[in-house]
């Protein structure tokens, strides 16, 4: 359904834009309708980079992303407005996402407007309280509210309800919980997982592996904006290969064991010149070595 | 990259703590925000008394000259009188009355003022939005026409323009004004731009199909409303001193009276030397008092409208 | 006890009225102990840890002790505190890291810091050139502008810049949150050997993450609302928490091992409540599970076990 074919994003940077700064390189990849793939890399990785190309809110340097074959770059003005009402993405700071002076009621507002023009008062409404009963909100607790006055996690949700009130096929999740409290974080992932059973593809940009083995059906694992290790999730969690992976998983803190006393090598002696292409060492479980 | 916590930010205020059940919910969003301006605006000294004195001129300046029935060019007055009870600021040399002079100039320098404010500002905001939103090349285009023409000394291009092209009226001295002291609000709104299109929410407007235009419009001037305020302000207060010192040099309209051409004609006639301190003391004090009024009041309303300068 | 807190209230003042961020706090550190103190946004962390160094203008001290080594703490006066800050009692605030003064290099900031608390740079230049050895950056660090370092070595200059004159309590206040997994295992390993060292006494780790204070410390306090509910040594506070808050906290932290096809986690449905009028009772009555008529009436942070302290009536039984 989307893929990425050696999608690239170098940025110009420094006096008249000599320097330049390569945030994704050759990145490969596709994701189906009903699967969650997590885009796992910390910062600098080019994860949400690679997740604003998809929304076309960047352009790719070299490479193409193409959603059911066609190049989304190429798309002319109809066509990309099409293209929102099938793809759209939730971004990380729920406080962010919403114009401050105006009512939360108006991010809904604006899908009826550019993308429901002929729909009845009435039909609205249902609508309305149909996409918010899915993502577990009350209406007459958010609607007519502002920004500042609900919590994060409530925010999160309204913005899905938002995006499934368009005929969704894809959905960009960049960090959506990583800014919400450790109680709410889970029942906003869980929507996630009801998402999916409906059919949706998503990309799950993360840097927390708990979070992407929780939730994932295949992994991908950016690093300095090269794809080092992918796979079903499964596999990469159980059978590291790439040395950076599993520098990752070690370092993660867990709650019932303690960190391995052994030194874990520093990220930057891992050296990324050694990165080959990614070859496949198992069926779905591809490494760059 | 940000943290990967909660609202870490709003942890250390009281204001995450205020939400959850317990919290007045009738206090809308910037209707709250707006009664807690007033609150402060009120408080603040400096608004109070800028705006006390520059409201006290623009009365004078709208009410002063029905009180009179001498207009500012009428000659056959006494000549170089003090004020008396018949004339309440005296007479000029020339025998004109100065009272007359000084309430009608304090109308043209309102409304220079707001007319070249006006126009510096939309051709600012204009220039300033479109090249902080786009950004690319239509930005390196935009900045560089900006910054020509704020490196151009304004001043002496506009003695050079007045003394060319006559300027018989106070619309074309304000168009002269307003259409060379744009550039720096160009500037600050570019910048204010930058920072505020990159916020997520104007990304989900672009995702939810809004127009450029409509994003400008509707997502990013609506949140810099108090800064779009303050630098009106700023112009206005800038416009009323250039077109003092225009008027001072003679550039500006000879036919329309103003502060300016007040203090010109006091000193041609050596006011100073003749001790007619009737004729030149009272144009100065009103482009002083208005101008440095606005300025103060600018300053107040910065406090008001962020928080982190106020001191209580 | 190195540290002992009494009864520590401290609100905020609003427009609207006293947001109770710290409602009655009562704990002590002891020498060489790492106390983690975890909760969610507006549970009071923050705050503690904020009025035990006294940083900011708007909180007032309604009630309570700090008495540190002995010594009673002046935390309402910030002229007072001036005293005890850096030597004594020292944080490293949240996004530290971004503080840094762009335009200064490190080592002119250091030594700027450092007179103006009177310390001088030359003599203590041997001593922070072994600690910036020790976290493993060069001498070089010192020479170079804040742009120049990545998050995780700015973090470690923030750490031994806080660390320098061997205060007697560091407070951390979330140092690992912006972090990427593997610095955050570093600088939090640095956290535990800069206590075996010696450069600290006493500290208080303050953070959202369990995971991390499981891994490094010694005793965890858990609040919630502005109140304590749970203290307890590290590994038995997550192995078997005795406050309902707790155990839905820790039921819904996702580990990896744990999937959504297996086992679907859970939340804590609600939101904590609002701090300008908390309810009468247990404040966390409204989301618990557990909650009955006795919770009407505040529970006490008592002793439920040894070495185990929690705010509940069904804890206490």
């Amino acid at each position: 359904m989307l893929r990425l074919d050696g999608v690239t994003k170098v940025f110009r940077t420094g006096v008249f834009g000599r320097a330049a700064f390569t945030a994704v390189s050759d990145v490969t990849f596709d994701v189906e309708q009903g699967e969650i793939v997590s885009l796992i890399g910390e910062s600098g990785s080019g994860k949400t980079t690679v997740g604003r190309m998809i929304l076309r809110l960047t352009r790719a340097t070299a490479g193409a992303v193409t959603m059911d074959g066609r190049d989304v770059a190429t798309l002319g003005r109809t066509d990309v407005r099409a293209y929102y009402g099938s793809v759209q993405g939730i971004f990380q700071d729920p406080f962010s996402s919403y114009n401050p002076v105006f009512k939360v009621d108006r991010v809904l507002g604006m899908i009826r407007t550019n993308y429901l023009p002929g729909m009845s008062d009435a039909d609205w409404k249902a609508k309305v309280r149909g996409s918010l009963e899915a993502v577990g909100l009350e209406p007459a607790d958010v609607l007519g509210k502002y920004p500042h006055q609900l919590s994060g996690g409530q925010l999160q949700r309204l913005l899905i309800a938002r995006a499934l009130m368009l005929e969704l096929r894809f959905l960009v999740a960049d960090e959506i919980i990583s800014m919400l409290d450790a109680s709410t974080r889970i029942d906003v992932l869980n929507l996630l997982g009801d998402l999916r059973a409906r059919g949706l593809g998503v990309l799950f940009v993360t840097h927390d592996l708990a979070l992407g083995n929780y939730i994932s059906d295949r992994t991908i694992i950016l690093r300095r904006g090269r794809v080092v290790e992918m796979g079903s999730t499964r596999k990469v969690f159980d059978r590291p290969a790439h040395p950076y992976t599993q520098m990752l998983l070690t370092s993660v803190p867990h709650l019932s064991e303690k960190w391995g006393a052994g030194a874990v090598e520093a990220p930057t002696a891992l050296d990324d010149a050694s990165d080959g292409p990614l070859r496949p060492i198992d069926d779905d479980h591809f490494v760059a070595i | 990259m940000a943290a990967a916590g909660q609202q870490a930010d709003l942890l250390a205020t009281p204001e995450v703590a205020m939400t959850g059940e317990g919290a007045t919910g009738e206090d809308g969003g910037p209707r709250g925000a707006r009664s807690e301006i007033l609150h402060f605006a009120f408080r603040n000294t400096k608004l109070v008394v800028g705006l006390t004195v520059v409201l006290a001129f623009l009365t004078l300046a709208i009410v002063g000259p029905w009180l009179t029935d001498a207009t500012p060019f009428e000659f056959g007055y006494p000549l170089g009188e003090p004020p008396s009870r018949a004339h309440w600021l005296g007479t000029t040399s020339p025998g004109q009355d100065v009272y007359a002079q000084f309430v009608y100039g304090l109308r043209s320098s309102f409304i220079v003022g707001a007319l070249a404010a006006a126009v510096a500002a939309a051709l600012g905001m204009a220039i300033g939005f479109v090249s902080g939103y786009l950004g690319g090349v239509v930005d390196e285009v935009l900045s560089m026409l900006t910054n020509i023409v704020l490196v151009i000394p304004t001043l002496a291009v506009l003695i050079i323009v007045s003394a060319y092209l006559s300027v018989g009226s106070l619309f074309s001295e304000a168009m002269l004004i307003g259409l060379t002291s744009w550039p720096w609000a160009a500037r600050a709104i570019r910048a204010q731009t930058f920072s505020l299109g990159s916020r997520d929410f104007v990304s989900l407007a672009r995702l939810s199909g809004q127009s450029t235009v409509k994003v400008i419009v509707r997502e990013i001037a609506p949140n810099m409303s108090s800064y779009l305020f303050l630098t009106f302000i700023l112009l206005f207060g800038g416009s009323v001193l250039t077109a003092a010192t225009l008027d001072f040099l003679g550039l500006g309209p000879s036919q329309v009276m103003s502060l300016g051409l007040m203090m010109n004609n006091a000193v041609s006639n050596a006011a100073l030397q003749l001790g007619m301190w009737w004729w030149f003391i009272p144009p100065g004090i009103g482009i002083t008092a208005v101008v440095g009024g606005l300025y103060i009041m600018n300053v107040g309303l910065d406090e008001v409208f962020n928080p982190r300068l106020r001191r209580t | 006890m190195s540290l002992a807190v009494d009864n520590l209230r401290v609100y905020y003042r609003t427009l609207r009225g006293d947001v109770k961020a710290l409602d009655g706090v009562t704990f002590g550190v002891a020498d060489r102990e790492i106390m983690g103190i975890a909760g969610e946004s507006g549970c009071g962390k923050t705050t503690l840890g904020k009025s035990l160094i006294r940083l900011d203008s708007r909180m007032r001290v309604v009630e309570g002790t700090v008495t540190l080594d002995g010594v009673r703490m002046p935390i309402e006066d910030d002229r007072a505190m001036n005293e005890y800050r850096f030597r004594d009692v020292s944080i490293v605030p949240q996004y530290a890291m971004s503080a840094l003064n762009p335009i200064r290099k490190i080592g002119r900031m250091i030594s700027e810091l450092l007179t103006a608390r009177g310390v001088s740079y030359d003599e203590t230049f041997p001593e922070l050139s072994r600690r910036l050895a020790l976290v493993g950056l060069g001498d070089a660090v010192l020479d170079r502008y804040p742009i120049e370092l990545s998050g995780g070595m700015k973090q470690r200059v923030v750490m031994v810049l806080s660390t320098l004159l061997n205060p007697s309590l560091l407070i951390a206040d979330e140092l690992t949150s912006a972090l990427d997994v593997s610095t955050q295992k570093a600088v939090a390993e640095m956290l535990v050997e800069f206590r075996d060292r010696g450069f600290v006494k006493s500290t208080i780790v303050i953070t959202h993450d369990l995971s991390v204070l499981y891994q490094i410390a010694d005793t965890i306090l858990v609040m919630y609302a502005g109140k304590l509910v749970e203290k307890a040594p590290a590994a038995e506070l997550t192995a078997s928490p005795k406050h309902p808050y707790t155990q839905l906290l820790l039921a819904s932290l996702p580990e990896v091992g744990v999937r959504f096809a297996e086992k679907r986690l859970t939340g804590i449905p609600g939101r904590p409540p609002s701090l300008l009028n908390p309810p009468k009772g247990c404040r966390f009555r409204a989301r618990c599970p557990l909650a009955f008529d006795k919770c009407a009436e505040e529970p006490p942070f008592t002793e439920v076990a040894p070495g185990r302290y929690a705010a509940c009536w069904k804890a206490a039984a």
